[in-house]
C-alpha cells in the first residue's frame, strides 16, 4: 500500500480525532513556536471546561533555520496539536490508535514513551509526560499539563504534539524533509514535494532571520508588544493581550538568531515575556471566572 | 501461610525512577504491616516501566491476638482524670482493674484477618508513595486533592492466597486482571495468585523481573555485537535504563555511515548514549566501529529490520548534527571564540569568563616562571590558559557541555597547536573527583593548578561562599581537593598560603578582604580538612594530620604528608605506641604541675641548654641525680639535635629514629624515678625533663593530637 502523503496523513490525523469529539481548528493566524502558543491550548487548558480540541499550527524556530541545506532541520515547520481536557482514561490508546490510522504497525516499528517532562519557561507552563519514539525517533511529545501561565490545570488537559514532517518523513520513508511527498497526482495534475512549497522560504527566511532582520526594529516592536499587552490587560480584554505576548515571544526569538541577545540578557527577556504570558492567563482567568462559578459550583482555582 | 501479591499498573514510570520506587514499595509494605503487627520476610519486588509487583511469601492468615494494658489515674484521682481515661480507652468503670489503688484498662484486641490489613494497607501505600515527581490526572483533576501518582495509575492487582483483596484508590478497583505487552498482548490476563504471575506474564511478552531483563540487555547486546564481528562497549548504565524502557527487551544490531567516524569518537558515542540509549562498538583493534546496539520492546514481525533502519536514519541525522557542529566550531579559531566569552557571566559578583580567562592565565604563567610547576614554558602555559574556556562557546559543547575541554584539545590540534597546549586545554579540569587521573604533564599543571586555585579564592576568600554541611554550590570542595592531589601527584613544592594569596591578591581591596589572620587561617583549616578527606583512601590516619597541621607554619603540601606518612609509619612500630604512651604520661604530669603546653614547653627547651641542664639554668648536683635522669638527659642531648636536623633537611623518618631512641630512656625514666620528689629542686630538674622530652618530640610532630 502507498503511504500517506504529507496533506493525506494531516487529512487522516483531523479524521481520526474529529470521530473522537473534537472540535477540528484551523492555525492560529500569528507567528508562533510551537503549536502549544494558539490560544486554544494555552489559555483553554485553564478553567473547568471539558475542551477537545485538534488543528495543525505552523511553527517557527528561527534559530534552527538551516538555508535549505540540512535535511532535517527547518525554521518554520508544522505542528499537528490535540487537547483533551480533561484527560481520558484511554489517552494512550487513543494515541496510538492515530498512529495506526497513518500507517504505523505497533509490531514492526518500535513505539517507545520515554520520558520527557515538558516544561516551557516562556509561558510559566510545565506538565509531565513522554517523547514517544518510533524506531529511536521522537514522533510525539505527549504531555499531562500540570500548569499554565502558573496556575494549576484543574482539571489537567493531554496535550498530543506530532511533529508532522519528521513522522511523514518516516511514514514516507523518505531521508530530506524536501523529497516529502505533500501531495499526490491526480490524472494528469502532478503532485508537489515539500521542497516544491516550501525550500525557497528556508533559504529566504533563514537569511532574513540570521541576516537582514533589522534589530532595532525588533527591539522596538518587543518593547511595544510589552506595553500593548499591558495596555490590554488594564482593559480586561485578556485574549488580545495573549496576543501580544506571543507577539514578543517571537520577536524574541528573532532576536536570539541575530545574535544580539546576550547570556545575561536572555533569562531577563525570557522571565519578560512569562511575566506577558502570566498576566494575559490571570486576565483570562479573571474575565471567565463569574462563568464558570456558576456553571462548576464547588471550582476553585 | 500464604502469598501476597500486588501490582500496581501505570503508563509508563521513567526509567531513571524505577529503581528508587521499589525500594520506597518495600519499605511502605513493611511500614504498613509492621504497623499491623505483621512481621514480613523476604520479599520480591520487580518494576518494568508500565508495573511495579510486589511478592510477599508466606504471610500469617491473621495477626496475632494482643493484650494490651493501659495505666489509669489514682482511684483516688479526681473524677475528670478518671473520665478522660474512659474517654480514651472506650471502656467504662466497671470494665477497669482497681490495683492497689491504680486503675488499669485490659484491651483484648483480637487478631485480624491479614487480608483485613491488606485491604487497607493498599490504598494507604499508594496514597504515602513518594515519587521524585508526581502528576494528577483525568475529572477528577478538576479538584486538587485528586491522587497523584508519576504517571496516570491504570489498574492494580491484590491478590492473597487466591483471594482478591478488595479495594480501591483514585477511582481504580483491586482485580484479578493484568495487562500484558503493550502491542504484543493488548488484553486482560487474569492472574491466579502470586505463583502464575510472572509466567503468565511471560507468556504474554512480559518479563516481569528487571534483573532477569538487564541480563537479557547485557548479553544480548554483545551477543548481537560479536555476531556482527564487533565488540560491545559494556554500558551497565544504559543496560539498567533500556531495561527500564522495555518489557521485552530485543537487543539488535546497525550499522550507520562509515564517514561519520571523523567526528571525534567521544562525540558519536555521547550522541549514541546520551540522545538515543544504544551501546557504541568496537572493531578488532579497539577502535571506535560505525555500529550500535539498539534495544527494541517488541519481537518485530520483520526480525527487527525495520526497527534497525529507522534507528539508523535517526542516528544519522544526530550525527550529521554533530558533524556540521565539528565542520563549523572549527571554521573559527580558538582564540577568536575566546574572545566571546566577555559574553558570559561567570557569577555576578565576579565578572565574565573573560576575566576569569585572564586571571588564570596570569596565575599560570606565574607558576611557570616561579618554578613551582617545573619544566613549564610560561609563555605556552600562558597560552594554553587563555584558550582553555574557548570550547565554551563552540556550538558542540552548547549542544554537549559534557565535552568541555576534550573539545578545546581537539580543536587546538586541529588548528596545529602543539601538544603541550592542546593537552593542557583538553585536561585542564582533571581531577574532576576522587580517582580520576591527575595531570602531569608539565602545562597542563600550571593551567589546571591556576583554574582551581582560581576558583577557589574568588569563591571561599572573595565573596565568602565557603561550603557549608551539605552546601557547596560551587564545588569548591572539589576544586580544593583539586589542588591537593595535583600537587601531590607533581611533587609541586611551595607554601600553599602564599600561592593562595598570589590568586587572589590583586582582588583583595576590591572586596575590602584583609588576608592576614582570618582568612588566612580558615583557608588553612579548610585545606587541613580536605587533605584529610583526600588522604583517607590512602589509608592515612586524620588524626596524624592534625598532628603536624597543629605545628603551625607547615602548608608545604609535599612535606607535610611526606612527615605525616614517616609518623604513621613510626606509629605502628611498638616504640612509636611506647613514646606516645609516654608522651601523654608527661605532658599530664606536666600539666598538673601546671607547667603550660607542651608545645612552649617545647620552645623553650630547644634553646641552647648545656650538657647538664635540663633546661637552661636547671641543673642539679652529681649526688641529687639517678642514673634514670642522666640517662634521659643525654638521650636528649643526642636525639634533639638528631630529630630538629632531620626536619630540616626533610629526612622524617630520621626524626622519627631520633624519637625513638627516647623510648627506652623515658620508660626507664617513669619506672625508675618519682617525678615529684618531695625535693623541691629534684622536682624541679625532672619536670624540666619531661618538658624537654616534650619539646623534643613536639619538634616532629603534636603528639597530643594523636588518637590511643
Amino acid at each position: 500500500m502507498k503511504s500517506l502523503s504529507f496533506q493525506d496523513m494531516i487529512l487522516t490525523l483531523h479524521a481520526y480525532w474529529g470521530a473522537r469529539g473534537c472540535a477540528i481548528l484551523q492555525p492560529y493566524d500569528m507567528r508562533v513556536g510551537a503549536g502549544t502558543f494558539h490560544p486554544a491550548t494555552t489559555l483553554r487548558s485553564l478553567g473547568p471546561e471539558p475542551w477537545n480540541v485538534a488543528y495543525v499550527q505552523p511553527s517557527r524556530r528561527p534559530t534552527d533555520g538551516r538555508y535549505g541545506e540540512n535535511p532535517n532541520r527547518l525554521q518554520h515547520y508544522y505542528q499537528y496539536q490535540v487537547i483533551l481536557k480533561p484527560s481520558p482514561a484511554d489517552l494512550q490508546e487513543q494515541y496510538l490508535g492515530s498512529l495506526a490510522a497513518i500507517g504505523i504497525d505497533p509490531l514492526l516499528h518500535d513505539i517507545r514513551f520515554v520520558e520527557d517532562d515538558w516544561e516551557s519557561p516562556t509561558l510559566g507552563a510545565w506538565g509531565l509526560g513522554w517523547e514517544v519514539w518510533c524506531d529511536g525517533m521522537e514522533v510525539t511529545q505527549f504531555t499531562y499539563f500540570q500548569q499554565m501561565g502558573g496556575f494549576d490545570c484543574k482539571p489537567v488537559a493531554g496535550e498530543l504534539t506530532y511533529g508532522l514532517e519528521r513522522l511523514a518523513m518516516y511514514i514516507q520513508n523518505v531521508d530530506n524533509v524536501y523529497d516529502l511527498r505533500f501531495s499526490d497526482p491526480v490524472g494528469d495534475v502532478p503532485g508537489v514535494s515539500y521542497g516544491d512549497v516550501f525550500l525557497e522560504n528556508e533559504r529566504q527566511f533563514s537569511k532574513w532571520n540570521f541576516e537582514v532582520a533589522d534589530t532595532d526594529s525588533l527591539f522596538a516592536g518587543f518593547k511595544a508588544a510589552e506595553a500593548e499587552c499591558q495596555r490590554a490587560i488594564e482593559a480586561n480584554v485578556p485574549l488580545a493581550a495573549y496576543d501580544q505576548a506571543i507577539e514578543a515571544s517571537h520577536l524574541f526569538n528573532l532576536l536570539q538568531a541575530r545574535g544580539v541577545i546576550s547570556v545575561q540578557e536572555r533569562a531577563n527577556y525570557m522571565a519578560r515575556v512569562r511575566d506577558l504570558a502570566k498576566g494575559s492567563c490571570k486576565a483570562w482567568i479573571d474575565s471567565q471566572s463569574e462563568r464558570w462559578a456558576a456553571k462548576y459550583p464547588g471550582w476553585v482555582l | 501461610m500464604t502469598d501476597f501479591l500486588l501490582e500496581l499498573r501505570s503508563e509508563e514510570i521513567p526509567a531513571r525512577m524505577q529503581a528508587g520506587a521499589r525500594a520506597e514499595l518495600e519499605k511502605l509494605f513493611r511500614a504498613q504491616l509492621a504497623a499491623a503487627g505483621i512481621s514480613v520476610g523476604d520479599l520480591t519486588i520487580w518494576s518494568t516501566p508500565r508495573r511495579l509487583a510486589l511478592i510477599a511469601r508466606d504471610l500469617p492468615e491473621a495477626t496475632a491476638a494482643v493484650s494490651e494494658e493501659l495505666k489509669g489515674p489514682r482511684s483516688s484521682a479526681p473524677p475528670q482524670a478518671l473520665e478522660g481515661f474512659l474517654r480514651k480507652t472506650g471502656l467504662t468503670q466497671d470494665q477497669l482493674e482497681d490495683r492497689d489503688g491504680v486503675y488499669f484498662a485490659v484491651i483484648d484486641k483480637p487478631g485480624r484477618a491479614t487480608a483485613e490489613v491488606l485491604a487497607e494497607a493498599v490504598p494507604a501505600i499508594i496514597r504515602a508513595f513518594a515519587w521524585p515527581k508526581s502528576m494528577r490526572w483525568g475529572k477528577d483533576s478538576a479538584s486538587s486533592e485528586s491522587l497523584r501518582w508519576v504517571r496516570p495509575l491504570s489498574g492494580i492487582v491484590a491478590i492473597f492466597g487466591e483471594e482478591l483483596i478488595p479495594c480501591e484508590v483514585g477511582g481504580v478497583a483491586s482485580d484479578y486482571a493484568t495487562r500484558g505487552h503493550r502491542f504484543h498482548c493488548p488484553g486482560e490476563i487474569t492472574i491466579g495468585s502470586a505463583s502464575d504471575y510472572a509466567e503468565k506474564l511471560r507468556a504474554c511478552h512480559v518479563i516481569v523481573d528487571h534483573e532477569e531483563r538487564q541480563a537479557m540487555i547485557r548479553d544480548g547486546a554483545a551477543k548481537a555485537a560479536a555476531d556482527a564481528g564487533l565488540t560491545l562497549v559494556a554500558d551497565e548504565g544504559l543496560v539498567i535504563e533500556n531495561a527500564g524502557l522495555t518489557e521485552w527487551p530485543v537487543p539488535l544490531v546497525g550499522r550507520f555511515d562509515e564517514a561519520f567516524l571523523e567526528v571525534p569518537p567521544e562525540v558519536i558515542q555521547l550522541t549514541a548514549r546520551v540522545n538515543q540509549k544504544y551501546f557504541v562498538v568496537n572493531d578488532a583493534a579497539g577502535k571506535l566501529a560505525n555500529g550500535f546496539v539498539c534495544t527494541a520492546n517488541i519481537d518485530a514481525v520483520d526480525g527487527g529490520a525495520e526497527i534497525v533502519a529507522g534507528n539508523r536514519k535517526v542516528l544519522a541525522a544526530r550525527l550529521s548534527d554533530a558533524r556540521f557542529f565539528w565542520e563549523q566550531d572549527r571554521k573559527t579559531a580558538l582564540a577568536d571564540h575566546a574572545k566571546k566569552l566577555d559574553r558570559i557571566t561567570f557569577h555576578e559578583k565576579l565578572g565574565t569568563v573573560a576575566d576569569k580567562v585572564e586571571r588564570v592565565a596570569k596565575l599560570a604563567e606565574w607558576l611557570a616562571s616561579e618554578g613551582i610547576v617545573p619544566n613549564c614554558d610560561p609563555a605556552l602555559a600562558r597560552q594554553a590558559a587563555k584558550l582553555a574556556k574557548a570550547d565554551l562557546v563552540t556550538e558542540m559543547v552548547g549542544e554537549f557541555p559534557e565535552l568541555q575541554g576534550l573539545m578545546g584539545g581537539y580543536y587546538a590540534r586541529a588548528e596545529g597547536l602543539g601538544d603541550a597546549v592542546a593537552d593542557a586545554i583538553r585536561d585542564h579540569y582533571k581531577p574532576v573527583g576522587q580517582g580520576d587521573d591527575v595531570p602531569t604533564a608539565p602545562v597542563t599543571v600550571a593551567v589546571a593548578l591556576a583554574d582551581k586555585l582560581d576558583v577557589f579564592t574568588q569563591f571561599f576568600v572573595l565573596i565568602d561562599e565557603a561550603p557549608t554541611g551539605s552546601k557547596d554550590p560551587f564545588a569548591l570542595r572539589r576544586a580544593a581537593l583539586g589542588v591537593i592531589a595535583i600537587i601531590l601527584r607533581n611533587d609541586l613544592r611551595f607554601r600553599l598560603e602564599q600561592v593562595l594569596l598570589k590568586a587572589v591578591e590583586d582582588d583583595l581591596d576590591k572586596f575590602g578582604v584583609v588576608w592576614e589572620g582570618h582568612t588566612e587561617k580558615k583557608l588553612a583549616a579548610f585545606f587541613a580538612d580536605r587533605l584529610k578527606v583526600q588522604q583517607r583512601e590512602a589509608g592515612v590516619r586524620h588524626d596524624l594530620i592534625d598532628a603536624v597541621f597543629a605545628l603551625g607554619g607547615e602548608d608545604d603540601l609535599v612535606r607535610l604528608l611526606a612527615r605525616v606518612n614517616a609518623l604513621q609509619a613510626f606509629m605502628a612500630t611498638d616504640d612509636g605506641a611506647n613514646l606516645l604512651a609516654g608522651y601523654k604520661r608527661a605532658a599530664n604530669i606536666l600539666k598538673q604541675a601546671g607547667q603550660g603546653s607542651p608545645a612552649n614547653a617545647g620552645a623553650q627547651g630547644c634553646a641552647e641548654p648545656t650538657e647538664t641542664d635540663a633546661r637552661p639554668g636547671l641543673r642539679l648536683s652529681p649526688e641529687s641525680m639517678t642514673v634514670h635522669d642522666a640517662t634521659l638527659l643525654a638521650a636528649l642531648n643526642t636525639a634533639e639535635p638528631a630529630a630538629s636536623t632531620a626536619v630540616a633537611e626533610e629526612r622524617f623518618t630520621d626524626a622519627m629514629a631520633a624519637l625513638a631512641s627516647l623510648r627506652a630512656p623515658i620508660d626507664a625514666f617513669f619506672d625508675g624515678v618519682m617525678v615529684n620528689d618531695p625535693d623541691e629542686a629534684v622536682r624541679a630538674y625532672r619536670l624540666g625533663l619531661l618538658a624537654r622530652f616534650t619539646g623534643a618530640v613536639h619538634g616532629v610532630a603534636d603528639f597530643s593530637k594523636i588518637e590511643g
